[in-house]
C-alpha cells in the first residue's frame, strides 16, 4: 500500500508544511505493527486514510480479535 | 467449560444420532449414505458403504429381511423406501471381486463350529481382525442353510463367490467334520475360544445348557453360554421366521466378544445399541411432498437403474437441523449446537481464545432463546455462549471491541446524563414505580412522559419514577460485576422509595427484574393499563387504522398473557393483526439481544433485514430496540407507546424511520430534563465547552457515521480539540480539515469544515488500533 496520493493531497493544518511518508508505529491487542503512512515529522500529527482504517486495519484488528 | 460439562451439552443435540434406518438395521448399516450416492448416481460408492457394514454383501444385499424399511420415516409421508430392493440392484450390479486385506496374524486360534451366515459372519469378523480361524463344517461346503434359498433369490453362483473370501484369507476349513460332544471338547481344549453356530448345531447334544427352543443358551448381550470361553449365536427365529439380518447380527456379537474376551477387556460394557434400538433423531416432515414408492415396471427384475434412483431420490436424508434452519447466526456458522459445544470448549480450553472465528462466534449469540424452544431436548446456545463468555473475560482474551460499546451506553443510561429516581410531585410516598427503561427513553422520549403521565392520572398511592438501564447489556457480555453493580443501585432506589411496585414499558426489563429481582414484583405497562383502562383520548380518536404484524420481542416468548394483552389492546385500538410465522413462543431476536450487533453488526443487519420480509404489512413492536432496528432496516415499523401515547397527532408513527445512537442519548437526556422540570427542579450537571459546538451534517453522514458506531460526541470531542490545538490536516483540494483523537480503545478522525458559527461534518471514520508514534 502506497499512501503518497494521501500525502500530497493534505498538508499539515498547524505547520502548513507537507506530509510525508513515515513509518508509524501501531499497537493492538499486545501486537505491534508499523505502516509508512502520511505524516508531519515536524508537529508529529499522523495520517490513517479511510480506506486504511475501514479497509487491511480492520481486518487485522479482527483476525487479532479471533485469531 | 468442563469435561463432563461438554459431554452434558454435547449429548443434548441429537444431530449425529443415527436416522431411524441405521438404528433400527441390527447390522447399522449406513442406509442414509447408501440412498444419499445412489442420489446422486455414485452406485460404486452406495456399494463401498454396504460392504463397510455388512460381511457378505452380494448375499446379504440380496435376501436381507430389512427392517430398516418399517422404521424409514418417508413411511409417514407416501411410503418408505425400498432399501431391500435398492440393495439388491445396488449389489447385482455393483459388487465385484473384493479386495480383502489380512491384518497381521495374532496368535490366538478361534474355532468356530457350524458355517451357516452367523458362522461364517463370526468366523469372517474374526478373520478380518487377523485371528487364525479354524472352521469345523460337517458338509463339503460353507453357508448351511443358505443353499436353501431359491436360486432366483440367491443364485448360487453368488454364494460360491462371497464365501471364497475364506481362500482368500487363508482361514483353516474342516470339511466333512462329524460335529459331536467329541469334537466339542477336542476344540475347547486346543483353541483360545470357540463359536458356535446354533443353526448347524441343530438336535446335537452337548454339554451346554439349552433355552426354552432347545437352543444353546447364551447372554443376548454377548452371546456367551455358561462355560467360559464358549460363545454362540444364530438359529433363533424371530417373527417366526429366518432372519438373514439377525442372524448376520447373532454371528457378529459372539465374535466382538471373543476379540474383547483376547484383549482382556469387559465383554458387556456399551454395547447397548449393538442390534437395532430407537433413534433419538427428530426429523420435520413438515413440507414433504407425500410421494409414493415407484413400482418397478418389471416386477419380477425389480428396479431399472432410472427406477432405482428415482426411487432413493425420495430419501428426505434424516437429520434434525430444526434450530439451524431458523436461526441465521447457527445457519452463517455451518454447524450444529454439538459442534458448537466442542469448539467452544476447544477454544476455551485447549487454543485459549485463538480457535479462529470463535470469538466473535461465541459473542454473537442474540441469546433470544429461541433454539431452546424448537429443540426437542431444549438446548439452549444462549446460556452455553453467555457462560463461554464469562469464560472468556476470566481466561482474558474477550476482545474490548466486542461489548464496549454496548457497555458504554449503559455507563451513560447510569451515568448523571440519564439515572434518576423520584416520588411522584408533591408526595412523599410511592405505591407504585415507573421503570420506562432506556432504550424507549431513547427512542420515545414524549411517549415515554406521557405514558408517566398516565399512570401518575390512573393510580393511587404514588408513582414515582426511576431512569436507568436494567444492565442486561452487562448480563449479555457476562459482565458479572456491571450486571450485579447496575441491579444494586436499582434495589438500593427502591428500597429507598418505599418498595413500590415496579412498572415496565421495556420487556427486558421486564424479563431482567423477573429472573435477577422479583422482589420489584413487576408489571409490564400494558397489563396496568388492561387493568386501568386504555386512555380515553385513545379510544375517541378512533380507528389508528390498517394491519399490523406484530414482532413479539424474543424475551416474551414465555409470556403468553402478557403477548395477548397486546394484541387486546391493538384490538381496543381497532387495528387489525395478522401474525408472524416466528411469534407467541418462537420468535426471533432483532440483532440487539445478546449484544449480536456488538460482536458481529454484520451478521445482525442480516437478521433483522431476514426478518422484515416475512410480511408486507407495517410491524407493530412493543420493544424499543425491535423498533428501532426494524427502522433502520428501512421496515415500516411503529411501537405500541407511539399509537397510545402519540407525541405527535394523527401522525404515521411507522414512517418514522431510524434513530441514530447520539440521538438515543440526547432523548434520554430530554426524558429526564422533562421529568426534573415537571418536578420543579433544575437538571444537575454542567455542559462541557465540546458539547456547545455547533454540527451540522447530511442524512447520509449521520447514517454512515452511526453505523460505525461513532457517536456525535465523539466527534464534538475530535474537532474541539483539534481546534483548541491547531493539530489538524488540510485539504490541499477543498480546504477541509482532518483531525483524529484517541481518549481511550478507539481513534476517531472526523473531516470538516467550518460552517458559519459551527462546522459541518462531511465525514467521521475509526479504528481500535492505537498510534503509539512516529519514526523522528
Amino acid at each position: 500500500m502506497n499512501f503518497s496520493q494521501e500525502a500530497a493531497a493534505w498538508s499539515c493544518a498547524s505547520c502548513g508544511g507537507n506530509l510525508e511518508l513515515t513509518k508509524v508505529f501501531f499497537s493492538y491487542m499486545k501486537r505491534n505493527f508499523e505502516v509508512d503512512l502520511p505524516a508531519c515529522a515536524a508537529c508529529g500529527v499522523v495520517l490513517v486514510p479511510e480506506s486504511l482504517a475501514l479497509g487491511r486495519m480492520a481486518e487485522v484488528e479482527r483476525i487479532l480479535e479471533d485469531k | 467449560m468442563e469435561k463432563n460439562e461438554l459431554i452434558a451439552w454435547e449429548s443434548r443435540c441429537i444431530q449425529e444420532e443415527s436416522p431411524e434406518c441405521n438404528s433400527a438395521c441390527p447390522l447399522h448399516v449406513d442406509a442414509r449414505l447408501f440412498l444419499k450416492e445412489i442420489q446422486k448416481g455414485e452406485w460404486d460408492a452406495a456399494y463401498k458403504v454396504l460392504n463397510k457394514t455388512m460381511p457378505f454383501p452380494g448375499i446379504l444385499g440380496r435376501i436381507c429381511d430389512h427392517p430398516c424399511e418399517d422404521k424409514c420415516k418417508r413411511g409417514e409421508v407416501g411410503g418408505p423406501i425400498a432399501i431391500g430392493a435398492l440393495e439388491k440392484i445396488c449389489v447385482e450390479r455393483y459388487s465385484g471381486k473384493k479386495r480383502v486385506q489380512p491384518l497381521p496374524r495374532k496368535s490366538q486360534r478361534i474355532a468356530v463350529i457350524g458355517a451357516g451366515l452367523a458362522g461364517v459372519t463370526a468366523a469372517l469378523d474374526l478373520l478380518k481382525k487377523g485371528f487364525t480361524i479354524s472352521v469345523f463344517v460337517s458338509e463339503d461346503r460353507l453357508g448351511g442353510s443358505l443353499w436353501d434359498l431359491p436360486e432366483e433369490l440367491l443364485p448360487r453362483e453368488v454364494i460360491t463367490e462371497e464365501l471364497s473370501v475364506f481362500e482368500t484369507l487363508k482361514a483353516d476349513i474342516h470339511f466333512g467334520t462329524r460335529l459331536d460332544k467329541a469334537l466339542f471338547e477336542q476344540v475347547r481344549e486346543e483353541f483360545d475360544a470357540v463359536i458356535l453356530d446354533r443353526d448347524a448345531l441343530k438336535g446335537i447334544e452337548l454339554p451346554l445348557t439349552l433355552d426354552d427352543d432347545g437352543l444353546i443358551a447364551i447372554d443376548p448381550a454377548t452371546g456367551a453360554t455358561d462355560r467360559e470361553g464358549i460363545f454362540a449365536g444364530g438359529g433363533t427365529r424371530f417373527r417366526g421366521a429366518f432372519s438373514p439380518v439377525m442372524e448376520t447380527l447373532e454371528g457378529r456379537k459372539p465374535a466382538l466378544s471373543v476379540e474383547r474376551l483376547m484383549q482382556k477387556v469387559g465383554l458387556g460394557f456399551g454395547r447397548e445399541n449393538e442390534g437395532a434400538y430407537p433413534s433419538r433423531l427428530f426429523t420435520s416432515l413438515e413440507g414433504i411432498d407425500p410421494l409414493p414408492r415407484i413400482v418397478p415396471s418389471d416386477s419380477g427384475k425389480g428396479y431399472t437403474e432410472e427406477e432405482a434412483l428415482r426411487e432413493a431420490q425420495r430419501c428426505i436424508q434424516c437429520e434434525c437441523m430444526e434450530c439451524v434452519k431458523k436461526c441465521l447466526f447457527m445457519e452463517r456458522y455451518k454447524a450444529y449446537p454439538k459442534k458448537y459445544a466442542r469448539e467452544i470448549f476447544n477454544n476455551e480450553r485447549i487454543l485459549l481464545g485463538a480457535a479462529h472465528q470463535y470469538n466473535v462466534f461465541t459473542n454473537s449469540c442474540s441469546a433470544c432463546g429461541l433454539c431452546e424452544t424448537i429443540c426437542p431436548n431444549d438446548f439452549n446456545m444462549a446460556e452455553m455462549c453467555l457462560e463461554a463468555r464469562r469464560t472468556m473475560l476470566k481466561q482474558n482474551f474477550m476482545p474490548p471491541s466486542f461489548h464496549e460499546f454496548a457497555l458504554d451506553d449503559m455507563a451513560f443510561s447510569n451515568g448523571e446524563p440519564f439515572s434518576l429516581c423520584r416520588h411522584e410531585a408533591g408526595t412523599t410516598e410511592s405505591a407504585w414505580l415507573y421503570f420506562p427503561s432506556c432504550q424507549l427513553s431513547g427512542s420515545a422520549p414524549g411517549e415515554v412522559t406521557a405514558s408517566y403521565n398516565y399512570l401518575r392520572d390512573k393510580l393511587s398511592g404514588g408513582v414515582g419514577i426511576m431512569l436507568h438501564c436494567c444492565g442486561a447489556p452487562a448480563f449479555w457480555a457476562g459482565r458479572d460485576d456491571l450486571f450485579k453493580e447496575a441491579l444494586a443501585e436499582i434495589r438500593a432506589s427502591w428500597e429507598k422509595m418505599g418498595k413500590p411496585r415496579v412498572i415496565t414499558a421495556c420487556p427486558t426489563c421486564q424479563n431482567i427484574f423477573q429472573e435477577h429481582l422479583p422482589e420489584v414484583e413487576p408489571v409490564s405497562l400494558w397489563n396496568v393499563m388492561l387493568e386501568s383502562g386504555i386512555p380515553a383520548s385513545v379510544c375517541s380518536r378512533g380507528t389508528t387504522g390498517g394491519t399490523v404484524s406484530i414482532v413479539d420481542p424474543c424475551v416474551t416468548r414465555h409470556d403468553q398473557v402478557g403477548q395477548k394483552n397486546i394484541r387486546r389492546i391493538l384490538k381496543s385500538l381497532g387495528m387489525e393483526v395478522e401474525e408472524l410465522p416466528l411469534s407467541g413462543e418462537t420468535p426471533e431476536c432483532c440483532g440487539y439481544g445478546g449484544l449480536m450487533y456488538n460482536a458481529d453488526p454484520t451478521l445482525a443487519r442480516d437478521v433483522v433485514e431476514r426478518r422484515t420480509t416475512a410480511s408486507d404489512n407495517d410491524y407493530l413492536a412493543y420493544c424499543a430496540m425491535c423498533r428501532d432496528n426494524f427502522a433502520f432496516a428501512g421496515k415500516r415499523v411503529s411501537h405500541l407507546i407511539e399509537h397510545v401515547f402519540p407525541a405527535v397527532e394523527d401522525g404515521d408513527p411507522a414512517s418514522r424511520g431510524w434513530i441514530s445512537w447520539s440521538e438515543r442519548r440526547a432523548n434520554r437526556v430530554r426524558v429526564k430534563e422533562m421529568i426534573l422540570r415537571a418536578l420543579g427542579e433544575k437538571t444537575e450537571g454542567h455542559t462541557e465547552e465540546y458539547e456547545k459546538l455547533k454540527l451540522t451534517m447530511s442524512p447520509d453522514v449521520r447514517k454512515r457515521i452511526d453505523s460505525r458506531r461513532i457517536l456525535e460526541e465523539d466527534i464534538r470531542k475530535v474537532i474541539f480539540q483539534a481546534e483548541s490545538t491547531g493539530k489538524r490536516m488540510r485539504s490541499r483540494e477543498s480546504g477541509a480539515y482532518l483531525a483524529y483523537l484517541q481518549p481511550e480503545n478507539v481513534t476517531f478522525w472526523v473531516e470538516y469544515s467550518p460552517d458559519g458559527d459551527g462546522f459541518s461534518v462531511l465525514n467521521a471514520y475509526c479504528h481500535r488500533m492505537k498510534i503509539v508514534g512516529i519514526q523522528q
